[in-house]
């Protein structure tokens, strides 16, 4: 379609661009987005490749895990078989669940919002590319070790949930359990990268016009999902850190006899585990919602009440952590009001359901093979549902926890619940992004195995577990009654395996996926993905005046292919894309957008390195690349914050400004975002202090043993002067008169004094006597300088940055945005050291025996 | 629907059950495992008819008459099948579940026994508690008297495991640094099999247990027996004692009224009674007991107890024989 589209007077005035677009517009803006051929495409940061490879990378992971998942079948379709031993088997079940739960749901489902997130809400891109490709890399090379320690033999195996004190120094005292908590935990890091991108990105890039009320429904679960990792993340982060402290310098957080308790680990762990099992959940109802009105024809039921739904499911799924702990002796009262919980979060589900129903009979549905997959979402994702009515019901669950009743729930609502919508969002979007759709023959017949397989694979497992046989045996004898079921299931995992592979062959056949346009609309879906789509997204970006833009104005897609709309070219020739207001999407500035580079993926591969080095105690060699992985960041951010280029026109009559600091700037949102995940951290670590405090009070010191309140008193003072020193440079910097030595001295001082009252606090815990080997209480004092020291010597290394820019002259008082970020870092990091101060020479003596 | 069928085969495999599932939470041999039972049997079907349900609504939804749709595809029907009908549903639930948690936890008298059971890596360490007298060490296999309410005391020396014999009731963790208590009552004589339930490393799967439910009578004569001194009679059995006592298996096991005190290994003082040995791994012969001794690792990988392959075939035959006396 070279030839714009016809059109009278009338609607031409109503559009922002003028047409015919001038000469060479289209061939400038091409040419700002075009990317990187050959091997140089791994710098590419364009959300559209990096999607590509971020669903490879999480499809592969899924595939690799399935293979332990058919190895673990094997092992178990007869009684007493030594197909697999003992260790190979637990190292086997660990790696599926682990890979399975962090190496492919989180990143599956993150990925296909990276890819889809800027066509769907109308941007060129998200707001951090350069953040989202770093995310991919640094979780594509760390999943890729992590997976290959299986292959030698030093694969962790404590299982997914890496209960201590099994997995404590003394009883796994191997490299396993390390792997798993530096792997993971440096992947968890790179999940919470991309969620802060697709807060902002959702937030803050969406097409002029589309309210928060008009957006599609998988934007909004892509938004909880993103804020659920921000707070659910941490616990396990936590959680991870003090495991690792207490294997690697035996600060004894999980150790009962020496005043820790294992019993922290389960509740930091599941605080996350549970939202976990939604944050991989909504994001696939979020799918399902897209696909169910494109099929079914009409607009989807119940809009308002789904959007309710999630948010609650976002809420809920934060207080029901300890229906995974109902058998650890709570009292009763406490699991009275879980088991309330957790059965309260079925009603969101189940609105969600209804609402798809109700829009299927809204409409007519096409059984396409997007909708029997989402069919057959619907059935399995209900059963599972329905057993998970029944675990939360805390009689039942002491029969069924920890057996195959367990195993297949779980996999109903994770299988049936995220895998289902997974596949077919695949059969859904592929036209979008592919010159071909794939086959519905192939599909059918993909979707009837992999259900019928799933089906027989699964469903014998709840009778398998009531007649007692326990999750993570790698044997069991026979005359159990359970030989004859687990062959049943076996059988059922190979068939669903060769659904999968028929999947295969339909991918590899079908999709070609290509930076520039697919087939196409082939299904008359009504949002804005499905406009013409190349590599800098839409030519220009529309104007939304409904939930389905593509069906309330028919014109729409001839008129943002040929310009007509807002920036239909660069405006400033760089890569760009339009910052909306977060409710009511009114444009307030022009965001120019990074080009490919190597700096980010310098730092990913060295933060990779620094983590997996790190696991093998290569500890000179990854300091090395450490330091390596924090220079690489800021050459990465060296080019960051250019200045401003002036007012630019978009069309419409809009003119915006191409620079933005302050509460309006992304990266001021992004930095506010980033401070609840440490604050999610450090609520995490007060949870766990006040804890063992609950749990053993008798082990807590006396009024005689604390350090002086005088040492205290000191740093906290020295914590003011830092204040001071950081508020008299902000003052500094915006005087007229430009004084950037002063500046940078000002900063320079304040962030010693920071250093010096964090200093100050451990020398007179040290001086008192306090080791924090001694105690879970010492451990967990000390845990606290170190929280302190990490965002303390954040603080320190943007400073410093942010001194070298001031003397380059790339900071002044109107191109600030690195200094509002510092300031916000450094008060942050002010106000949490200040309360640990309080917290932890207060407490105490609040609480102590004289 | 493919889904209905196979539940349908499920309950009538489940018909025939306790026969062929010696550990089934579905064949109740005490007061809780019942109710637990019964409720169970509540949820499933109630879950199958919800079950049913969405999958009409949803084939009427797809294929449906006109007026049948027009009401399932209002936002009415979202509210009436989303939000009243699971609200009131749950609401039921769990009152029922709450009114279930008060029987099976709160019950108030103090039962007249009080069983220690501890986990080890992986083994189970049993201690009959009594009045005025040393408590009577155990392993693995648990006696207990018919119709009594038994309190089991559940620690753990090394890692979290977990107590589960389901046809008495729900399982229970037992957790370093904690003591949980599990009120179970067997209403009929029998063998109950039992299982840890968390995973606790290595041979998890190889860590199982028994409960012999006797006759009240015959349990306190057993209780007593224990302190009854066994003289070896046979000059085998004799030479077995010797052997023991001077190779060193004193050192982890303990035998009762011997030098043997070790406290790392399960008590053997009536090893010779068990019907299983390494956690309910093996059946205790003559045969299977050598073969462990021998090499643990072949039947229970993963057992801390070194092997010793030192013994002749006659000392062999001596050590079981003196080990199967031990009753």
């Amino acid at each position: 379609m070279s030839a714009g589209p016809q059109m009278g007077p009338a609607t031409a005035a109503e559009l922002p661009s003028t047409l015919p677009r001038p000469e060479g517009e289209l061939e400038r803006l091409e040419a700002v987005w075009k990317g990187p051929r050959g091997w140089r495409i791994v710098s590419e940061v364009n959300n559209t490749i990096i999607g590509y490879f971020y669903i490879a990378a999480a499809f592969l992971f899924f595939l690799l895990a399935g293979v332990l998942g058919l190895l673990i079948r094997l092992q178990l379709a007869a009684p007493g078989n030594d197909f697999l031993s003992q260790e190979t088997y637990n190292q086997i079940f660990t790696m599926h669940g682990t890979v399975m739960m962090f190496l492919f749901a989180v990143p599956a489902v993150e990925a296909v919002g990276i890819l889809l997130l800027p066509q769907m809400l109308g941007a060129r891109d998200l707001p951090f590319p350069r953040l989202g490709a770093f995310a991919f890399w640094a979780y594509f090379v760390g999943g890729s070790v992590f997976f290959c320690t299986l292959f030698f033999g030093v694969a962790p195996s404590g299982g997914w949930f890496m209960y201590p004190p099994l997995t404590g120094a003394r009883f796994s005292p191997g490299v396993g359990a390390d792997w798993w908590l530096l792997g993971i935990g440096f992947i968890e890091i790179s999940a919470i990268a991309g969620a802060i991108e697709i807060i902002v990105g959702v937030l803050r890039t969406r097409a002029p016009g589309m309210t928060l009320a008009r957006m599609p429904i998988f934007a909004w679960t892509m938004l909880i999902f993103a804020g659920m990792i921000v707070f659910a993340f941490p616990a396990v982060i936590l959680a991870t850190i003090l495991l690792e402290l207490e294997r690697a310098f035996d600060w004894p957080f999980f150790i009962a006899e020496r005043g820790g308790d294992p019993l922290l680990w389960q509740h930091l762990f599941w605080f996350f585990g549970h939202p976990e099992v939604y944050i991989i959940f909504l994001p696939a109802a979020g799918m399902v919602s897209m696909i169910v009105p494109t099929m079914a024809g009409t607009p989807l039921v119940g809009y308002r009440l789904i959007v309710v739904a999630l948010i609650a499911v976002g809420f809920f799924s934060f207080g029901l952590w300890v229906h995974h702990m109902f058998t650890t002796g709570i009292p009763a009262r406490s699991l009275g009001f879980f088991s309330a919980a957790s059965m309260a979060v079925a009603i969101p589900s189940g609105i969600q359901v209804f609402a798809w129903i109700a829009t299927i009979a809204a409409g007519r549905l096409r059984l396409t093979v997007a909708s029997l997959f989402v069919i057959g979402f619907l059935l399995i994702f209900t059963l599972g549902g329905l057993t998970g009515v029944m675990v939360a019901m805390v009689p039942f669950d002491r029969q069924a926890h920890d057996t195959y009743f367990v195993v297949a729930h779980l996999h109903y609502v994770l299988f049936g619940g995220m895998v289902f919508p997974l596949f077919a969002a695949i059969y859904y979007w592929t036209p979008a992004f592919s010159t071909r759709p794939l086959s519905e023959r192939l599909g059918r017949w993909a979707f009837g195995l992999i259900f019928a397989g799933f089906n027989i694979a699964f469903l014998p497992m709840h009778l398998t577990g009531l007649i007692g046989m326990p999750r993570r045996v790698y044997t069991y004898p026979a005359g159990m009654g359970w030989d004859g079921l687990n062959l049943v299931s076996t059988i059922g995992a190979f068939i669903l395996a060769t659904g999968i592979l028929v999947f295969l062959i339909d991918v590899i056949s079908n999709m070609r996926l290509t930076g520039e346009r697919g087939a196409g609309d082939i299904w008359r879906a009504g949002t804005l993905e499905w406009l013409p789509n190349h590599a800098y997204a839409t030519r220009s970006i529309p104007r939304v005046r409904g939930r389905e833009p593509l069906w309330q104005q028919p014109d729409l897609a001839g008129h943002v292919e040929a310009g007509a709309y807002y920036l239909p070219g660069t405006a400033t020739g760089a890569r760009e894309t339009i910052v909306t207001s977060p409710i009511e999407a009114e444009p307030q500035y022009v965001m120019r957008l990074s080009r490919p580079g190597y700096a980010h993926l310098c730092a990913a591969l060295f933060t990779a390195a620094f983590f997996l080095l790190l696991t093998v105690k290569a500890v000179m060699l990854a300091a090395t690349c450490g330091v390596l992985a924090v220079a690489s960041i800021l050459v990465w951010m060296w080019n960051s914050d250019p200045p401003s280029a002036g007012n630019v026109d978009i069309g419409g009559g809009i003119m915006l400004p191409t620079y933005a600091s302050g509460p309006i700037s992304h990266s001021w949102w992004a930095t506010i975002i980033l401070l609840l995940v440490a604050a999610a951290l450090y609520l995490s670590y007060l949870f766990g202090y006040l804890y063992l405090w609950t749990v053993g009070p008798e082990g807590w010191p006396r009024q005689t043993d604390l350090p002086s309140a005088v040492s205290a008193w000191v740093s906290l003072a020295t914590l003011g002067a830092s204040g001071a020193l950081l508020a008299g440079t902000r003052f500094v910097l915006g005087r007229d008169v430009p004084r950037p030595g002063l500046v940078a001295s000002l900063l320079i001082a304040g962030g010693a004094a920071l250093a010096g009252a964090l200093f100050i606090d451990v020398a007179s815990h040290w001086r008192s006597g306090l080791r924090p080997q001694s105690s879970g209480y010492t451990a967990m004092v000390y845990a606290n300088a170190a929280l302190q020291a990490q965002m303390a010597a954040a603080v320190l290394v943007t400073a410093l940055f942010t001194v070298a820019r001031l003397l380059a002259h790339r900071l002044d008082r109107n191109r600030r945005a690195v200094f509002d970020v510092l300031m916000l870092l450094w008060l942050y990091t002010l106000g949490q050291a200040a309360f640990g101060l309080l917290l932890t020479h207060g407490f105490p003596r609040l609480v102590a025996q004289t | 629907m493919t889904v209905r069928g196979r539940r349908l085969a499920a309950i009538l495999i489940l018909a025939a059950l306790p026969g062929w599932a010696p550990q089934s939470a579905l064949s109740p041999a005490g007061d809780e495992a019942e109710r637990i039972a019964l409720l169970s049997w509540i949820l499933f079907v109630g879950a199958t008819a919800i079950l049913l349900i969405v999958i009409a609504a949803l084939a009427l939804a797809i294929r449906g008459a006109e007026p049948v749709r027009r009401v399932i595809g209002s936002e009415g029907a979202i509210r009436w099948g989303g939000i009243v009908f699971p609200s009131v549903v749950l609401t039921l639930l769990l009152g029922y579940g709450l009114w279930l948690m008060r029987e099976t936890i709160a019950a108030q008298t103090t039962p007249a026994l009080r069983i220690a059971v501890t986990g080890e890596q992986w083994w189970w360490r049993v201690h009959y508690q009594r009045d005025g007298a040393a408590p009577v060490r155990e392993a693995n296999e648990i006696r207990i008297p018919v119709g009594r309410e038994i309190d089991f005391a559940l620690r753990s020396n090394d890692v979290i495991h977990s107590f589960w014999v389901p046809s008495l009731g729900g399982k229970l963790d037992m957790i370093p640094g904690r003591t949980n208590t599990l009120r179970l009552k067997a209403e009929r004589p029998g063998i109950y099999r039992g299982q840890c339930a968390e995973y606790c490393g290595g041979p998890h799967a190889l860590m199982a247990l028994e409960i012999v439910a006797v006759p009240e009578a015959e349990f306190q004569a057993w209780l007593a027996a224990a302190d009854a001194r066994n003289e070896p009679a046979e000059p085998k059995v004799a030479a077995g004692e010797k052997l023991f006592l001077s190779t060193g298996c004193g050192a982890c096991h303990a035998v009762r009224g011997t030098q043997a005190a070790g406290m790392v290994g399960p008590d053997l003082s009536r090893v010779g009674g068990r019907r299983f040995l390494a956690a309910a791994t093996l059946r205790n012969t003559a045969e299977n007991l050598a073969g462990f001794m021998t090499d643990p690792q072949v039947a229970k990988p993963g057992a801390l107890m070194p092997p010793f392959a030192i013994f002749t075939s006659e000392e062999m035959d001596a050590l079981t024989a003196y080990l199967g006396s031990l009753r």
